[in-house]
This record gives structure tokens, sequence and C-alpha cells, in this order.
């Protein structure tokens, strides 16, 4: 492994543009949550034309749909959520200048394309280390979509929120390179989304 | 005859609450070892680093009683129902549905459950549990609570194979499945595999097979086998834990069979996610 980058939000292209797959990386700075059903709702206002309930240029949007904060907590158990089922919608919010996503699992080979073109990356965060990332976050605020409950768009603090680049903007895949290093098999139904 | 045991709703309930938290707080011991195993033997560093990430967050939990994984899963009950066992103070299905009521709100679990797979209005409490009930000789009511991930869920696949398909046939479809879903169940994962019976019983028996402590063997040696090899075959792919590459994709394969039709051979694979929550009570036994 690299060694760890520190980075903030709002990411400029600078920053974007130095990353590469497989680099340790540790956010500070705001990341905004959504998943299905709010990924659905941003895509139908972003299709009409419309404003967002957030301005996506140069943010991060965290696909988790977090457990509820216990008391003295600000959020409760917070971990990645599989991220291709968010692909649909992810080309259009990049083409609005969304810059990175959090989540878990490969993309489909239309958000590889558009990551390329639009400057953007995929960061993985451990799927099911849940307990643990929560302790990354200082503080939660819902923006929007309040009665879609644990799927409402939050706005996170997060302080050396640690996740891996798995897509660069050079169209590097750390799913493709990770998995060819290590099978031992020619069996080779791999599909790119499942 | 033995004289009826009788157990009452309320106790259900509250028994139904407490294994709800235990299982989302508390990552079982043959989990812990299985993990610790992999982190062992894995030989990629970043997914050494993820399993040791996975061993932390287990301890995290249990420090601070936060959910494992914040998909605290649609709520699967196993009843094993001694046939002298008479419920009192209500019905068995309400009480198991009132204790994940309360379990869900008391521990701050996530509610994952819509109540109409179109509408997808939320219930608000994680119920209805899906509940599997069976009679048995003993004279006790066995719970067995798990909390099923949405993710791994969604990798899982049933095939009606051809008695021709045989051994070979049930092997590929079992690693391919592994192989379609990458890293989306969230590797390092637990195989159920159910072989035989029908199309719905297959699924159960897969589902069943996951309640097996991870890493046991199937009594019948020539099952024992078929899990050794499915296991060997599904760690060759080199997805690893996360599926960003490495040694162990699989902490375990369990396979559990059923006689079935000379036409037919259902064959079902039900993955689940390293974050294997699983908690059994037993009430009433003497």
């Amino acid at each position: 492994m690299t060694n760890i980058i520190s980075i903030n939000t709002p990411l400029s292209d600078s920053v974007v543009e130095k990353l590469k797959i497989g680099d340790k990386v540790k956010i500070s700075g705001i990341l905004y949550t959504a998943r299905d059903a709010a990924h659905k709702r941003l895509a139908s206002l972003a299709e009409q034309g419309k404003e967002l309930p957030f301005d996506i240029k140069n943010q991060i949007i965290y696909y988790v749909g977090p457990s509820p904060a216990p008391p003295g907590m600000p959020i409760g158990s917070c971990g990645p959520t599989t991220s291709y089922r968010m692909d649909k919608y992810t080309p259009l919010l990049l083409s609005l200048g969304l810059k990175a996503t959090i989540g878990k699992g490969n993309r489909s080979e239309e958000v590889l394309e558009a990551m390329k073109k639009y400057k953007a990356v995929y960061f993985v965060a451990t799927g099911g280390a849940a307990a643990l990332l929560a302790q990354s976050v200082k503080k939660a605020e819902i923006v929007a979509y309040e009665d879609l409950g644990t799927e409402a768009i939050r706005k996170l603090e997060v302080e050396n929120f640690p996740v891996i680049v798995a897509n660069d903007i050079h169209g590097n895949d750390l799913y493709k390179e990770g998995i060819v290093t290590y099978s031992k098999t020619s069996l080779s139904h791999r599909s790119k989304t499942a | 005859m033995d004289t009826p045991i009788r157990i009452n709703a309320a106790e259900i309930s509250e028994t139904v609450s407490q294994l709800c938290q235990d299982a989302n707080f508390n990552l079982g011991s043959d989990v812990v070892k299985a993990l610790a195993l992999a982190h062992e033997k894995e030989e990629s560093p970043v997914a050494k680093e993820i399993l040791s990430e996975l061993l932390e967050n287990a301890k995290i939990a249990r420090k601070n009683t936060m959910p494992l994984c914040q998909d605290t899963g649609v709520a699967v009950v196993f009843v094993e129902m001694g046939q002298n066992v008479e419920i009192i103070g209500g019905c068995i299905y309400d009480a198991i549905n009132a204790g994940v009521h309360k379990g869900y709100k008391k521990g701050f679990l996530r509610k994952s459950i819509v109540a109409d797979p179109l509408g997808r209005t939320n219930t608000n409490d994680n119920t209805p549990a899906i509940i599997h009930t069976e009679f048995v000789a003993e004279n006790h009511l066995k719970i067995t609570f798990m909390a099923k991930g949405g993710g791994c869920e969604n990798m899982s696949k049933i095939a009606m194979l051809t008695p021709a398909d045989g051994r070979e046939g049930l092997i590929h479809f079992v690693v391919e499945t592994v192989a379609h879903a990458m890293a989306n169940p969230c590797p390092p994962i637990i195989v159920g595999v159910g072989m035989g019976g029908t199309f719905d019983y297959a699924a159960l028996l897969a589902k069943k097979s996951l309640l097996r402590p991870v890493g046991s063997e199937n009594k019948n040696p020539d099952t024992a086998q078929l899990e050794k090899e499915l296991l060997d075959k599904i760690n060759n792919l080199g997805i690893g834990a996360q599926g960003l590459g490495g040694r162990i994709t699989a902490l375990a394969v369990h396979v559990e069979s059923h006689p079935c039709h000379i036409a037919s051979l259902p064959v079902a694979v039900n993955i689940d996610c390293h974050s294997h929550r699983v908690k059994t009570a037993i009430l009433g036994s003497k």
C-alpha cells in the first residue's frame, strides 16, 4: 500500500488529478449522503433542469443509509452501500460537477467513461466496517427528503474518513487489477455490474 | 404424551428483541475466528488491511453497542417448535414481530423494510419478519434470529439444473454465482448452498445452511468434500476482501441436501456477507 493522502472538500481538479488507484486517502470536510431513493429524486430534478437541494459542484456523494443515531452520537453506524444501484444516475450527476462518489463494489462502463470525461474519482470505503467509519463523522444534518428516513440526504462533517481510490480519472480500475493479480482460475464470467 | 410446556408470548417477544440487538452488536466467535484466520492467510496487503479493519470494527461495535453494519438487515427468524409446546397469551407470529419492533427501536437499528416492493413505503419498525417454522420432537422452542443484509441477498441465485448437469454442473453454477457477485455481497462471504428438494425448498435449505457455525462441516462426508472443493474454487477466483483482489473470497461454504424429483436438480446459492449475524435462544427446555 502507498502512503496516506489527506484531502479536504470541496475537491479541486488539481487534487483529483493526482489521485491514483490503490491510494489510501483520508477525507476531511463535507460528504453528502444519498442512496437509491434520493438518487431517483435528484436525477428527476436534474433532468428537468431544476435546482438540486444542495450545490453539487466539486462535492462528494457518499452512498450510505446510516442506522439511527444513539443518544449523544451524531450518527449511527454508517458503512457504504453497494454502488452499482446508483450507476444509472451517476453520469448525470457527474456532468453537473460532482467530483467523487464513495461506495463499495465496481461501477458500470458508463460510469467509468463519465469519470474520465468529467475528471471524477470513485472511492471505496470498507463495506461492513460501519461502527469504525462512524467514528470519523463529527456532525450530521438532514438537508433534504426527510421523509425518506435513512435514505434522506444528509450533510456529514467528517475528519480523516478512510477510503481507497478504486477508479481514477485516467480510467484505471483497482477491481480489475486486484483480481487479476490473485486469480488462479480461468473462469471468466466476471460481469462489470451484477 | 408429555405434559405440554407452556411458553408465554411476551417471553417470546422479549427474547426476539434481545436477539435482534445481540446479533447486530456482537459478532459471533465463529465469525471472528474465521476473519482472524483469513487475516493470517491473506497475501494481498490491501485485503489484509481490510480484514484487520473488520476485526477492529467488531471490537468497536461490541464496546459501543453500535451495529456492526448500518444495514441491520431483514429479520429472518427460524422457529423450531416442540410438538408439546403450547404458546399462551398471544399468537407466535405476532409475538415475534412485536419482538422485532421492540429490538430495532431499542437498539437504534436501521429500519430497512418497505411495505410494498413497488410502492416502497418504509414500515418504520423493520417488520414484518420472515418467519420459518418447523415442528420438532424436542420439548423446547428454539428461536434463531438472522439479520440478513440486502447487498448479499441481492447476489443470491437459484437454478433448476438437470440430473445430467450433476455434480460438475452444480459446482459450476455456485462458483459462477460468486464470480458474478464480485465485490457486491461484501466479501469475505459465507456461501450457503441448498441442493435438491423443490424450487422453494432449495432456497430455504440454502438459507438454513447459513445458520450452521461458520466453517462447520456437513455430517455427510461426500457433502463435506463438496463444501471443501467449492471453497477452494471460490477462493481461487482472486476476488478477495471487498473485491479488491486477494486469496480469501469466502470464509466458508455450507451445503445442505434434500431428496428431489427424478427430473430435477434444484440448486440455490444464498450469500451472506462477513457481517454474519446469527443468534439463537432456547425457551422452555427442561
